[in-house]
């Protein structure tokens, strides 16, 4: 059947409808657990397994906190490889390049299924050539935590890296050699899994304050150590040199000015990347200029807000998740830069989450199309190199929702016709800022009515599309393999498109 | 006209594709400084596809050839041939070079069937300097670039921000160029991260005569065209003189707020107009 961004899935899945369509469901909760015993602390994985009884067919989980340094679910992949269990389901809020013992699990199918938000790397490669015998799910940041939280996804042990525990079991993310910040992605994991680890590398006698309660933690495994640090803040500080990315860059800041977006008491979100950071820029210079002061930003933080919020430009940073030191040391230290849920940012059915309370975000985009749907999952191929995260989540709950990207991409045009994976529904996009013009989705009449006078340069996403293959020429169509080796979880839990193995024939 | 022009590197294909994305008045397509010799033939051969597959061409394409004493210069011309250029800009002009120059650019346009082409000379050595009287009357002149660095190794002196040791040079080629109406352009500002400091030394430029200045990154390009554009100020003064001008066509010199109008300042006005209206100012 066809579901409401027109693709086709099959007539056994619970097909997308609208992006609001979740007003019209219940919130659905399983009950939160409860801890019959005292927190129990082990040094040695092999006799957590057996105190566990871990075995075949688990859903074992596991955050990204630690992302490309983290050495967590390393070491349980080589415990599940060495007990030869099968069948297992994997369920990382997003999986990195440096997981390479999990892609050792799919090729022996010691891991047959994977619940994920993002994923790159060698694990990626080998989802995309269909060697996951089961399924692989990818859904947004808020969508993970509701389907944890209502049981869709239900988890038999959460091992939650951790970078200081203390002796009765809380935990704390931003200290220790392993500090990461935030833990917004594993809460939903501490609350509902059947069975909670915590893993760390630092024990200390007592945590003042704690981000993770000992009251839902049952083990706590003490190793070497739980992450390489110069993988686990790895993100980008600085801005993009790229002439084209800085154009993009200023025209995105200047057009949110021009539509009086940059005002007091705004909040923004922006992606972690250099383009992304040099609109950050832009904006602060707008602010300071106007003396503007924004209510908050959301997100991965980078050293770019931080310092917005220590120059007074910003009231609060909420922050799901630290991208370099600085937002680590912030978080540590500043009481107005607040951690949040995976939940709390994006959950659909959240009270008043925070993705809703933002008057724009500014994304990436691997393709869009004429209907403004957003492909983050895979390229133009079908390969998988990406995924949701907090994309889908955010773009519903803005006000605004602005997608920055070059025209062409390594000679790849990004608008299509058609995308080729459904990542985010063009209901919830509204405008494409490229470098050689703008195009606003004809559903915002309002923006479109705001800009009509306007000196920037609004073209129809047609229009652009034209010119895009007057440089490129016309692509040739990827057909996809029948083979569907996975789907594309709308927040809400309904398929808004499905994952293909990767057709050769097409090449 | 020109305000700003940026430099592109002949072998860099994502800059070249995306030329015409930039704000620059016209483009410099560069086949010599930013050219290593290995990659002469390579750069060559892609600005020419470049130019004759591209659909997005920017509006006014200026080609840098190498200099006339290399074995690149003939081949270089050769692009000439596909009708997309419009300005030469010739390297380390002094008399005799632009003698040889013109004389090659004779039988060669001639021989190709080709239409005129205008040159832009790169003034960049003393003896252009001190020669550029001689040859800032040449027909295909259009501009003069100021090539500093070149300049001060010649001079063997020490390049700084103040650029102090250029105020001489700067005012042979705004003289010359005022002279024999041609466009002054001015040297490019090499650190690219200082924009504060661009605007202030193109401020200066522009107050000495300058009318245009090379970029060498498209960061420069917004400070360089707001610079030398004239300034809403300035507009409005032209609109006002033209106008009462135009309500007294037949009388001289008039007074208009209490200053005297006569011809230099109606054809200065009419300049500044006709700068407004190329630049979309107005």
């Amino acid at each position: 059947m066809l579901n409401g961004v027109g693709r086709e899935v099959p007539d056994n899945v619970k097909a997308f409808v609208k992006s609001d369509d979740f007003k019209n469901q219940k919130r659905s909760l399983i009950d939160k657990k409860k801890k019959q015993s005292k927190t129990v602390f082990f040094d040695e994985l092999k006799l957590l397994f057996d105190e566990l009884n871990i075995s075949s067919k688990m859903t074992l989980s596991f955050h990204h906190h630690l992302r490309n340094g983290d050495k967590v679910i390393e070491l349980v992949s080589e415990e599940v490889q060495r007990r030869n269990l099968t069948d297992m389901h994997f369920a990382p809020s997003s999986i990195f390049p440096s997981y390479k013992k999990l892609g050792e699990l799919i090729k022996n199918g010691n891991v047959t299924d994977i619940h994920t938000n993002y994923l790159n790397g060698e694990v990626a490669d080998l989802i995309s050539k269909g060697f996951l015998q089961g399924k692989l799910i990818m859904n947004t940041h808020g969508g993970r935590a509701r389907a944890i939280e209502s049981g869709d996804l239900p988890i038999d042990v959460a091992f939650i890296a951790c970078p200081t525990v203390d002796k009765i079991g809380n935990g704390h993310g931003a200290i220790g050699k392993s500090a990461c910040g935030t833990l917004g992605y594993c809460i939903s994991d501490l609350e509902y899994a059947k069975k909670v680890v915590l893993v760390t590398d630092n024990v200390i006698d007592e945590l003042k304050e704690h981000q993770i309660n000992s009251e839902y933690v049952d083990y706590v495994l003490v190793v070497d150590s739980i992450g390489e640090s110069s993988g686990i803040v790895s993100g980008t500080t600085e801005i993009t040199k790229d002439p084209i990315g800085l154009k993009i860059a200023k025209d995105c800041a200047n057009l949110l000015d021009y539509l009086g977006l940059i005002k007091n008491d705004f909040s923004m979100q922006t992606g972690a990347g250099k383009t992304s950071l040099a609109v950050v820029k832009f904006v602060e210079e707008i602010m300071k200029r106007n003396n503007i002061v924004g209510s908050f930003a959301s997100g991965g933080i980078t050293k770019a807000y931080v310092d917005m919020l220590e120059a007074g430009l910003f009231k609060n940073l909420f922050d799901v998740q630290c991208f370099d030191l600085d937002a680590v040391n912030s978080f540590a230290k500043n009481k107005n830069h607040i951690a949040m849920s995976a939940s709390e940012y994006g959950n659909p059915f959240e009270k008043n989450p925070i993705c809703d309370k933002l008057d724009f975000v500014v994304l990436g985009a691997t393709e869009i199309d004429l209907d403004f749907n957003v492909n983050v999952t895979t390229d133009s191929m079908g390969n998988l190199i990406g995924g949701s995260g907090g994309h889908a989540d955010i773009a519903y709950g803005a006000d605004v929702t602005i997608i920055i990207s070059p025209l062409i991409k390594s000679r790849i045009p990004i608008i299509k016709q058609k995308v080729t994976t459904v990542t985010t529904p063009g209901t919830d996009v509204d405008i494409l800022i490229t470098e050689r013009g703008i195009a606003i989705n004809p559903l915002r009449k309002d923006l479109l009515d705001k800009l009509k006078n306007s000196p920037f340069p609004i073209y129809s996403i047609k229009d652009l599309l034209d010119l895009t293959y007057k440089i490129t020429g016309v692509p040739k169509q990827i057909i996809p393999d029948d083979k569907i080796i996975g789907y594309v979880e709308y927040r809400d839990g309904t398929i808004i498109d499905c994952l293909r193995k990767i057709n050769y024939e097409s090449k | 006209m020109f305000r700003s022009l940026l430099f592109i590197p002949g072998n860099n294909p994502s800059m070249l594709q995306n030329a015409d994305v930039f704000l620059a008045d016209a483009i410099i397509i560069d086949l010599e400084d930013a050219i290593s010799i290995k990659e002469k033939d390579n750069a060559r051969n892609l600005v020419h596809n470049y130019l004759t597959t591209s659909s997005v061409l920017p509006k006014q394409i200026v080609l840098r050839v190498n200099s006339i004493d290399t074995v690149w210069f003939k081949k270089d011309l050769d692009l000439l041939k596909t009708n997309k250029i419009n300005y030469l800009l010739i390297p380390k002009v002094d008399s005799k070079t632009m003698i040889e120059v013109n004389e090659y650019l004779d039988a060669f346009l001639l021989n190709n069937n080709l239409d005129e082409i205008k040159i832009i000379a790169l003034v960049e050595t003393a003896r252009g300097v001190t020669e550029i009287d001689k040859f800032a009357e040449n027909k295909r002149l259009c501009a003069i670039l100021l090539g500093a660095e070149d300049l001060t190794n010649d001079l063997e002196i020490k390049r700084t921000e103040t650029n102090q040791e250029i105020f001489y040079a700067r005012s042979k080629v705004i003289y010359a160029c005022a002279a024999n109406k041609l466009i002054a352009i001015d040297t490019p500002f090499t650190n690219i991260n200082d924009l504060l400091g661009l605007e202030k030394d193109s401020d200066f430029s522009n107050s000495l005569g300058m009318k245009a200045r090379a970029c060498i990154h498209p960061n420069q390009l917004e400070t360089v065209n707001r610079i030398y554009s004239p300034s809403n100020e300035e507009i409005n003064w032209a609109l006002e003189v033209f106008k009462a001008h135009q309500a007294n066509p037949n009388v001289g010199a008039f007074q208009l707020k209490g200053k005297m109008i006569d011809k230099p300042i109606i054809e200065r006005a009419k300049k500044i107009i006709e700068k407004a209206k190329l630049f979309n100012l107005m």
